[in-house]
């Protein structure tokens, strides 16, 4: 120890201690903040380049998922256009039927309105041309028959009788 | 941890060595030196290299011989000298000589004795006690020693590459060329050091503090492995400088939390408040003391015992002993090599610990 204190020496103590500062100072400002800074910038750039690859990647996956969502929701609407569209044609088909089968029923029951009447109007007009046959029969009878009283009871009574049936 | 303290183990083993050898041979070395043997003269030659090697010095050295006539000659650039002595004074360190003369700078003298600078006479007469300290003047000296010079070299080193790695990201965002190398390890301190220990909040602003001492230290330690590199980290005073660095950075950040817990631990009996508060507040100068401690220590032991094993190679001049002291030398260079990076982690380590107890804010414990 007595060696230690003998040799030390405060020139080289001072020299080294401002040498040794001024070349942190000097390093500090030439060297190491550049190259910090550049090793920093690079590793920054790395872990960003990274970042941005991941991210292109997810995107990418977004984009497959999405087409595939796409073409799935084309091919669901497709279906459901042609389940439209035939049903549409089914219930046309229907409607038309129905409404052909109510057209038809209706010319019918039209036509079964006009028979009837028309039944109607030839019976009424039989029935008339039977009155006036009738009426024209019984005159030409009543006159052949009126000329004989006898006759004429006969015919009353006759008659009677036919007007119970 | 188990390879640090087998070396500690060893270097304080070579400690006791050294001192109980230097004890005895201390006192007349050089006339000792001529009677003995000369295996005994190229142990205390080893034994002063180390220790010269060890210290800081005046100029820098790159290797010096002995010549033929017998002189010692030394290859070295001078630096400059600055003392605070009666006003700034300015030299060159060629002026002693590697120690040998007396330096005369506008009408006083100074020599260097023990590595130390001292005022002296015309003649550089050293007066010493009985403890055998020199009692002489000693000027305030700031002088640009080897070490600063080559913690210059370093700080100059690391600007230029660091920054030139920052340039490089300007235009492109991954590392080029030598960021390949450092980038991990600043991701590493960020990540495994600054983050878990200071935590996401606060990390950033220690980053700076954090990298250069990891980066300062670690190149430092390994440039002091090189043959030309020269060891500034087994120096107190850089640990010490170091270590304050840590110790002012926590303090200064330390919030009301970290404050409570030093002087009024909660959730404990009053009275056990009381003792607490001294041995935390102690506990707070500890550790930036024991950060000094561990790096000074370290990379002292580790070149000594290097050397010590090289030294032997010299020692045994035989093909058994030398091969096996170059084998170990060269298994504890890789050690080094190790250590070098360990202590600098651990350095970091401890200092982001520090930073994270200072900053800590939620009540758990």
């Amino acid at each position: 120890m007595d060696k230690l204190i003998e040799q030390f020496s405060l020139g080289l103590f001072f020299w080294q201690l401002i040498l040794f500062v001024a070349l942190v100072l000097l390093l500090k400002k030439f060297a190491w903040k550049p190259i910090l800074n550049a090793v920093n910038d690079r590793e920054e750039g790395i872990l960003k380049a990274l970042d941005e690859a991941e991210n292109a990647r997810k995107e990418m996956q977004n984009l497959t998922a999405d087409n595939e969502r796409i073409l799935k929701e084309a091919r669901v609407e497709r279906d459901a256009m042609l389940k439209e569209a035939r049903e549409m044609k089914d219930s046309m088909i229907t409607e038309a039927k129905s409404e052909a089968h109510a057209q038809a029923t209706k010319v019918i029951d039209q036509a079964k309105a006009t028979i009837e009447s028309e039944k109607h109007a030839a019976i009424t007009e039989i029935k008339n041309q039977v009155a006036e046959l009738s009426l024209e029969i019984a005159e030409k009878v009543m006159r052949n028959e009126l000329s004989d009283k006898n006759k004429q009871i006969k015919l009353v009574e006759d008659m009677l009788k036919e007007v119970k049936l | 941890m188990y390879k640090i303290n087998l070396l500690k183990t060893l270097t304080f083993l070579f400690f006791a060595i050294t001192i109980s050898v230097g004890a005895t041979n201390n006192t007349d070395q050089t006339s000792s030196a001529e009677q003995e043997s000369p295996v005994k003269n190229l142990k205390i030659e080893i034994k002063e290299y180390i220790n010269h090697h060890l210290l800081d010095s005046y100029d820098f050295t790159f290797f010096s011989y002995t010549n033929d006539a017998g002189e010692h000659k030394y290859v070295s650039a001078p630096l400059p000298v600055i003392l605070i002595d009666n006003g700034l004074k300015i030299f060159s360190s060629s002026k002693f000589h590697h120690g040998e003369s007396v330096a005369e700078v506008d009408g006083d003298y100074y020599v260097v004795y023990h590595n130390k600078i001292y005022k002296t006479d015309a003649l550089g007469t050293i007066e010493s006690d009985e403890a055998h300290h020199a009692t002489n003047e000693k000027p305030m000296d700031f002088s640009i020693t080897k070490n600063v010079v080559f913690i210059i070299f370093v700080g100059l080193f690391m600007l230029l590459i660091f920054s030139r790695m920052a340039n490089s990201y300007k235009n492109n965002p991954m590392p080029k060329g030598i960021g390949r190398l450092f980038e991990p390890l600043i991701l590493f301190i960020r990540n495994d050091i600054a983050i878990p220990n200071i935590g996401e909040k606060h990390y950033r602003k220690y980053m700076s503090y954090l990298l250069t001492v990891f980066f300062f230290i670690w190149i430092i330690n390994l440039l002091g492995l090189t043959p030309l590199g020269v060891n500034v980290t087994n120096n107190i005073a850089v640990t010490l400088a170091l270590a304050l660095v840590t110790y002012f950075i926590t303090t200064f950040s330390g919030n009301k939390n970290y404050w409570k817990h030093v002087f009024w631990m909660p959730d404990v009996p009053w009275p056990m408040k009381i003792i607490l508060a001294p041995i935390e507040l102690l506990g707070t100068f500890i550790k930036p003391f024991s950060l000094m401690i561990r790096l000074y220590a370290n990379i002292t032991a580790g070149h000594i015992v290097m050397m010590s094993i090289i030294g032997l190679m010299f020692v045994f001049k035989n093909w058994i002993g030398s091969s096996l002291s170059f084998g170990l030398a060269l298994a504890l260079a890789l050690l080094e090599l190790l250590v070098a990076a360990l202590q600098a982690y651990i350095f970091t380590m401890l200092s982001a610990l520090y930073f994270g107890s200072a900053v800590e804010e939620h009540d758990h414990h």
